[in-house]
């Protein structure tokens, strides 16, 4: 019995040594598959210039900086709303069911599938408010799609400043509002920034929502004003690799898109590891 | 029963325990008490090599029990756990039915018999002194008990698997004063089963139910005696101190 | 100066409460306008806007399901006995196949004798059906009875088979194929998660050393952070190519391939809300365990993972959530048949992956346009009971019986 015991530990223990390698595994396939691929498509030119040939050839340049206009501008909005939201909720709302209720719509709004945001953009800003296919449109939808995130980073970092600095602040004759503006928001402010740069990563891939409401499928001149319509990265990569006018020749800039969109992901992750790290 | 021979125990660089010797004969009730952070709950969790769990821990000398050297590498670790039960500070049963957590641990040890379990659950809850408590409510949660009676359970599932020692590391000190008195009734009727070890902060406790006791401070062992002597004639000053700052 | 600064005090206050109520405000909003949308597709006909369906006054049948329409012109429904009519060969009429009947002249030179012709037709065959432009009905013609269309029901849509948007005359909205497609690739996906992630979880939580955790769990981290389109590509440029050549499969883009990448995709919400669950087994329940001889594999399955149970489920619903909701990935690898998934090996089509590859060519306002908000609100409603339920499980503590 007892040796059962044992071995079975011994098995145990090694098959979930063996999943934590496949799991790494399956990371680096995955990476090292588009890298491999896409190194060498990646030049100065192909980073500067306009897709052409059909897509087959040339740069991604317009989706690079549609991808740009697009994060900016869903950050601009989403995360004073998210910074501001998540002040409210933890200093001035105490823990009444109001809070509880924000709480768990915010929850709720971060587990809306991508898909629907773009449904939901599409009627509300493209139709309704009459956006049509724009940059406003697109970094509206993003920008719902990436508060809970922003709302949440920022929650936790102003939850880990210890209330004594808060009573310290206001023991001193300043007002609510100044300690939060001068203690507590500095002090939270490295950990509200992984939260921030968390969501640039995440609106730079997101491609559903931006498929109807303001993604163009080849437009080689850049945006001119928030009303035009923009390529974007991830949606550039799914047409290039699904319904391009040939999908075998543009293959390799398939390679390089994917490989332009992870080194964005690992850049801000990493950003966010050494913010993190930092404080 | 047990012997400990020039223990030195560190904690990274620090050292926990300072070339303590000690003989614990069987069919006794042993206390240690000292001040808190004087080593005396690290001593007795080198019984059952409890210690082992924390990381970058060093361990010099020899620890017999039953004549064998515990941290031989030939010793199996959970062999040697059902040997020495061990109850905790906090009641800490599983969440789990009171009945599951008196037979988890011949559950664990590969007991399959139904009859067998249920009649050494019975006896383990008896010689705890809980039958009459629970008997209509086994399959009922553990957490539905009160503390004391929890702490009763965790005794009767430290006995399910007939150790022959039993270390406790105070286990009164979450508890309420009827409930300690309660254990300590039942330390005494266990005696003549099995060897205890008790760490207590609490001397009165100490005194009450223990036959020896060793007064630790600051990682050394500075007397150990028959309880009687260390509490009314200690031969050591700091013993002294010890108990008539905190005695009486 | 006091007051002002009350004043700025105040509308700080407001200004934040407001943005505070943005995300319950978001929500309210796509609730409002998915579902506004959505159940417009009930009131909609059943045959395709600005047609019409009509039969010889003499053929007793008043009525015919969408269903019925379409079969009558797919040729599989052949008698109008089968339709509820007395016997004779049904003779289906498709408007075009006027200008084959008749000349250019005989239909007159602005089409203003069409309706003419086409009542005539009618008239000389009792078993026709025809469909034909409202504009061009032969109204006052005796021998032409115009079928009422049905409306799209609650039951054809939720109950119904097949999924073809763009049937004429008659669309079929039947979202049984898709939701079927969206269970099967998500089950299959969560079936294949759950161990792995699992294990990894134990691992992490359980054995890794610092060193390693410390290298696994950014690892963990740029996998959820990886663009679910870049996995769609690798789904589509690796795995389906492999599995088609490795299963000897006519094509890799199947339900197996959706599952393959989704259980990749779910991996991290799982590995991450278990690990965070085990990690919070007291240290108490360890020991006691341990010291029972317990072996520190048992102390895992037998008091580790039932203390963290909750939490585990929290992670299975949550990466259930993650999967159900997922479009590019799936919609790049799984072939996007809608037809009744009776195989893993063949391509299916999910919910999300059928609005994203549909919406852009549904004219804003048609049936079809609405019956993809409506499968956005089946979507919105799962999740939202999923999240809802996870709050729930991971709310309750873990002081219970197992």
């Amino acid at each position: 019995m007892t040796m059962n015991k044992k071995t079975e530990q011994k098995i145990a223990f090694a098959l979930f040594r063996l999943l934590g390698l496949l799991v790494a595994g399956i990371l680096f396939w995955i990476l090292g598959f588009i890298i491999y691929n896409g190194i060498g498509v990646i030049s100065w030119e192909f980073l500067t210039t306009a897709p052409t040939e059909g897509m087959t050839a040339g740069g991604i340049f317009p989706a690079i900086a549609g991808t740009l206009c697009l994060v900016a501008g869903s950050v601009a909005l989403a995360f004073p709303v998210g910074v501001m939201s998540a002040v409210y909720m933890n200093e001035y709302a105490g823990n009444n069911w109001m809070v509880r209720f924000i709480r768990v719509m915010t929850n709720n709004l971060g587990s809306i599938p991508s898909i629907v945001f773009g449904l939901f953009g599409m009627t509300l800003f493209v139709n309704t408010l009459g956006f049509g296919d724009s940059i406003l449109a697109g970094s509206c939808t993003l920008g719902l799609l990436v508060l809970p995130l922003i709302i949440r980073t920022t929650e936790e970092a102003l939850k880990a400043i210890p209330g004594s600095f808060r009573t310290g602040s206001l023991a001193l004759g300043a007002s609510k509002l100044q300690t939060i503006r001068k203690v507590v928001l500095p002090m939270a402010f490295p950990n509200i920034v992984t939260g921030l740069i968390l969501s640039v990563g995440r609106v730079s891939g997101e491609t559903a929502p931006i498929l109807f409401t303001v993604a163009a499928y080849f437009l080689p001149k850049l945006p001119d004003s928030l009303f035009s319509q923009v390529m974007a990265l991830p949606y550039h990569l799914y047409v290039i690799a699904t319904s391009g006018t040939d999908i075998e020749a543009s293959r390799p800039i398939a390679y390089g898109t994917a490989l332009v969109l992870i080194v964005i992901v690992l850049l801000m992750n990493l950003l966010a590891a050494t913010l993190r790290k930092l404080k | 029963m047990i012997q400990a021979k020039d223990i030195n125990f560190y904690y990274g660089d620090f050292q926990a325990l300072k070339n303590i010797s000690m003989e614990i004969a069987a069919h006794t009730v042993t206390a240690f008490i000292g001040p808190s952070g004087c080593g005396k709950s690290t001593f007795l969790r080198l019984f059952n090599r409890m210690n082992d769990l924390i990381d970058n821990v060093r361990l010099t000398g020899e620890c017999l029990v039953e004549g064998e050297n515990i941290y031989h590498k030939s010793v199996q670790v959970d062999e040697l756990r059902k040997k020495v039960g061990m109850v905790f500070q906090k009641p800490n049963p599983f969440p789990k039915s009171i009945f599951e957590n008196v037979a988890y641990g011949l559950r664990v040890n590969g007991i399959r018999d139904k009859k067998y379990i249920a009649r050494q659950v019975e006896e383990s809850l008896r010689a705890a002194a809980l039958w009459d408590e629970v008997k209509d409510k086994l399959k009922k949660s553990a957490f539905e008990l009160s503390g004391g009676q929890q702490q009763r359970l965790c005794i009767a599932r430290a006995l399910a698997i007939s150790p022959s020692i039993l270390l406790m590391d105070e286990p009164a000190s979450a508890l309420d004063p009827i409930s300690t008195s309660k254990i300590e009734e039942l330390i005494h009727s266990l005696k003549k089963d099995y060897t205890i070890v008790i760490v207590t902060h609490n001397m009165q406790q100490a005194a009450r139910v223990s036959d020896k006791t060793g007064f630790f401070m600051l990682g050394e062992l500075i007397e150990y005696d028959d309880t009687k002597k260390i509490f009314l004639k200690p031969e050591k000053e700091q013993t002294q101190n010890y108990i008539t700052g905190r005695f009486g | 100066m006091k007051r002002l600064r009350l004043i700025t005090e105040r509308l700080a206050e407001a200004a934040l409460a407001l943005s505070g109520s943005v995300s319950s405000l978001a929500i309210l909003l796509i609730i409002v306008f998915l579902f506004r949308e959505g159940l417009g597709l009930f009131g909609s006909s059943s045959v395709e806007k600005g047609y019409a369906l009509c039969v010889h006054s003499s053929n007793p049948v008043e009525q015919l399901t969408p269903q019925q329409v379409k079969q009558i012109f797919d040729r599989e429904l052949t008698d109008w006995r089968e339709a509820g009519g007395r016997q004779g060969e049904i003779v289906p009429f498709r408007f075009d196949e006027l200008f084959s009947l008749y000349s250019e002249e005989e239909l007159g030179e602005d089409g203003e004798l069409l309706a003419q012709r086409l009542g005539e037709v009618i008239a000389r065959t009792p078993d026709v059906i025809a469909f034909v432009p409202e504009e061009y009905l032969p109204r006052g013609n005796r021998a032409v009875k115009v079928l009422p269309a049905e409306k799209i029901s609650p039951s054809a849509f939720f109950g119904g088979r097949e999924w073809l948007p763009t049937a004429t005359p008659a669309p079929q909205f039947g979202v049984l194929p898709l939701i079927m497609g969206t269970v099967w690739v998500s089950l299959f996906a969560i079936l294949i998660a759950l161990p792995l992630g699992l294990g990894v979880a134990i691992y992490m939580s359980e054995l890794a050393g610092a060193r390693i955790r410390k290298l696994l769990k950014p690892t963990i981290e740029l996998l959820a952070g990886i663009p679910s389109v870049v996995y769609g590509f690798f789904g589509l440029a690796v795995l389906a190519p492999l599995i088609r050549e490795t299963l000897h499969l006519p094509v890799g883009e199947t339900a197996f391939a959706g599952s393959l990448i989704l259980a990749i995709m779910a991996l991290p919400t799982i590995i991450t809300i278990a690990e965070d669950a085990m990690r919070r087994t007291p240290l108490a329940m360890r020991e006691a365990s341990l010291a029972l001889g317990a072996t520190p594999w048992q102390t895992i399955y037998r008091v580790v993972v039932p203390c963290a149970s909750s939490g585990i489920m929290a992670a299975v619903v949550l990466g259930t959530g993650r999967a159900v909701g997922e479009t590019m990935a799936v919609l790049m690898v799984t072939g996007n048949a809608a037809v009744m998934p009776h195989s893993l090996f063949q391509p299916v089509r999910a919910i999300p992956a059928t609005i994203a590859a549909e919406l852009g060519e549904a004219p804003a306002g048609g049936a079809h346009y609405q019956s993809l908000f409506l499968l956005g609100c089946i979507l919105f409603a799962i999740t939202m009971l999923i999240s809802v339920s996870a709050e729930y499980i991971s709310g309750k503590n873990s002081g219970k019986e197992i």
